[in-house]
């Protein structure tokens, strides 16, 4: 009991703190509608339409392995599979986004188009970034069909992608939500894919954070879009336990 | 027939997307020349020799080394004594503690960093290192506490009643029969903690200074200002660590478990 108590006040001390240092020299409102200035707001913009297409993009991507890893006959593959998409997801955001400056920013491959410190980079970084969560996700959740279920379907007749768009999918769909949502709060604020794969060229709200805190100086500012994307990550969660809540009854 | 080889050809496609950055990595960590070339001109560990002796890392590495051991022998405890309370005790508001614990999962790392910044200014602990290792134990609680409560709730009860009913003290019943039982859970939650606080970043950088900064602030640091592989070598050092760690992780507690992934049964 004690350790959850400490653990919780831990935490507690952590949440509460980032609108307490608002505080810093009298109460105003200007942070937050220095956020709404129109400098910033493209900012704002730019990472709403980042995550929304990392979040479709890294869906599709993340379904069949998710779905190969829930329904694996052998222990052997499921095994690898799982620690194909563990390592990357244990292994540090810095070490993962580094390799994606060597892949898009290479001397010897020749990509169509100019990938490395524009947004279609950073988005591929950012659905390499998110894959592993929602293959984590959706697993779980495939796994709690029952394959008999799809079984009793194809023995009717169907064929196999009716099956699947008719009976599996439909029945993942809470893990489809809270896949989306979860990689949508966590794109929200994705700090290391947009610093190092936009090169100052592409930022979100979590490079605009980092910029005003440690190179401005400017803590109240910087804790102003902290602010905003620890609400909207919190709304993005409420939504889903309100969401979640309501498919299981 | 065709749909099961087309469904194989995706799957194999997805998983090489997922694989190639760290293959690219490798391979450049051993290439002899600055500039990435390949095929690669040769083998040379000169990255490697370069990444292991730059002063800036070697001093991250020993801060690493202490803010992660600190953070997981600490967090391990808590986590535990955690595990037991939610899975044990009819709490009252189960669901708010559970994702109280569960928190520093969904924080947005720059929220939380830089909280613990403006925390770290007002008691005048800026330079400490304690600040990142009470910012660490947060981090990696959730970790453990999932783990620990895996092994907690297959732990049946009946055999410490059992061992109390024989005459043996409840410290006694802890050490001999409590503590071995929960040996994988403990074990993939130390684990889980060290691996996490290793590769923390983003609320690491608000929170240390040039003296105080772990590798993966002293790696960005070194990404930002320069371009040679000596990061591709420190960065397949780091993937090899990891692998093994999962791996291992694994074998002690059938990671499919833990993220309630397979069959029904």
């Amino acid at each position: 009991m004690f350790g959850v108590a400490l653990t919780a006040l831990l935490q507690q001390s952590l949440l509460e703190f980032v609108p307490g240092s608002l505080r810093t020299g009298g109460l105003t409102d200007a942070n937050f509608r220095a956020v709404l200035a129109p400098q910033y707001l493209r900012y704002i913009w730019e990472t709403i339409l980042l995550s929304v297409a990392t979040t479709v993009l890294t869906l599709v991507a993340a379904y069949p392995v998710a779905y190969a890893l829930a329904r694996a006959r052998s222990a052997r593959v499921r095994s690898l599979l799982l620690v194909l998409t563990l390592a990357p997801f244990f292994t540090g955001a810095i070490v993962r986004t580094y390799a994606w400056m060597l892949v898009l920013g290479n001397s010897f491959v020749r990509w169509p188009v100019k990938l490395l410190f524009e947004p279609s980079g950073v988005l591929i970084g950012l659905v390499h970034f998110s894959m592993p969560t929602m293959i984590l996700i959706l697993a779980a959740a495939i796994s709690h069909i029952d394959p008999r279920y799809e079984r009793a379907a194809a023995s009717l007749g169907a064929r196999p992608a009716r099956v699947f768009w008719r009976v599996t999918l439909p029945l993942s769909m809470p893990g489809v939500a809270s896949g989306c949502l979860v990689v949508l709060a966590w794109t929200f604020s994705a700090f290391p894919t947009p610093e190092l794969l936009g090169g100052g060229r592409v930022k979100m709200v979590a490079n605009v954070v980092k910029d005003l805190a440690l190179d401005s100086f400017n803590w109240p500012g910087s804790a102003a879009f902290a602010a905003v994307a620890l609400a909207v990550t919190l709304a993005v969660l409420a939504v889903m336990s309100r969401g979640l809540a309501r498919l299981e009854r | 027939m065709i749909g099961a080889v087309l469904a194989r050809g995706v799957l194999v496609t997805l998983l090489a997307f997922m694989t190639l950055p760290t293959v690219v990595v490798i391979v450049a960590s051993f290439n002899p020349t600055a500039i990435l070339s390949f095929p690669p001109a040769g083998l040379s560990l000169r990255w490697y020799v370069n990444a292991l002796t730059y002063p800036q890392f070697q001093r991250a590495a020993v801060n690493s080394l202490v803010v992660t051991v600190a953070s997981a022998v600490l967090a391990v405890p808590f986590g535990t004594a955690a595990a037991f309370a939610l899975v044990r005790y009819p709490l009252r508001a189960r669901g708010t503690w559970t994702a109280l614990l569960l928190s520093p999962l969904v924080i947005p790392g720059v929220a939380a960093g830089l909280g613990f910044l403006i925390l770290a200014a007002k008691v005048g602990l800026l330079t400490s290192r304690w600040v990142l290792i009470v910012a660490h134990v947060a981090l990696v609680l959730p970790f453990v506490v999932r783990s620990v409560a895996v092994s907690v709730a297959n732990l049946d009860p009946g055999l410490e009643r059992a061992a109390a009913s024989l005459g043996a003290r409840p410290r006694r019943v802890f050490v001999r029969i409590t503590l071995p039982l929960l040996r994988p859970g403990l074990l993939a939650g130390l684990l889980f903690a060290v691996i996490v606080s290793a590769n923390e970043f983003v609320v690491s950088l608000f929170i240390s200074t040039r003296v105080t900064e772990i590798l993966p602030v002293a790696m960005f640091t070194y990404v930002v200002n320069y371009t040679d592989p000596t990061m591709a070598a420190l960065s397949t050092l780091f993937i090899v660590v990891t692998v093994l760690a999962v791996v291992l992780a694994d074998r002690l507690l059938d990671l499919s478990r833990v993220f309630q992934i397979g069959e029904h049964r």
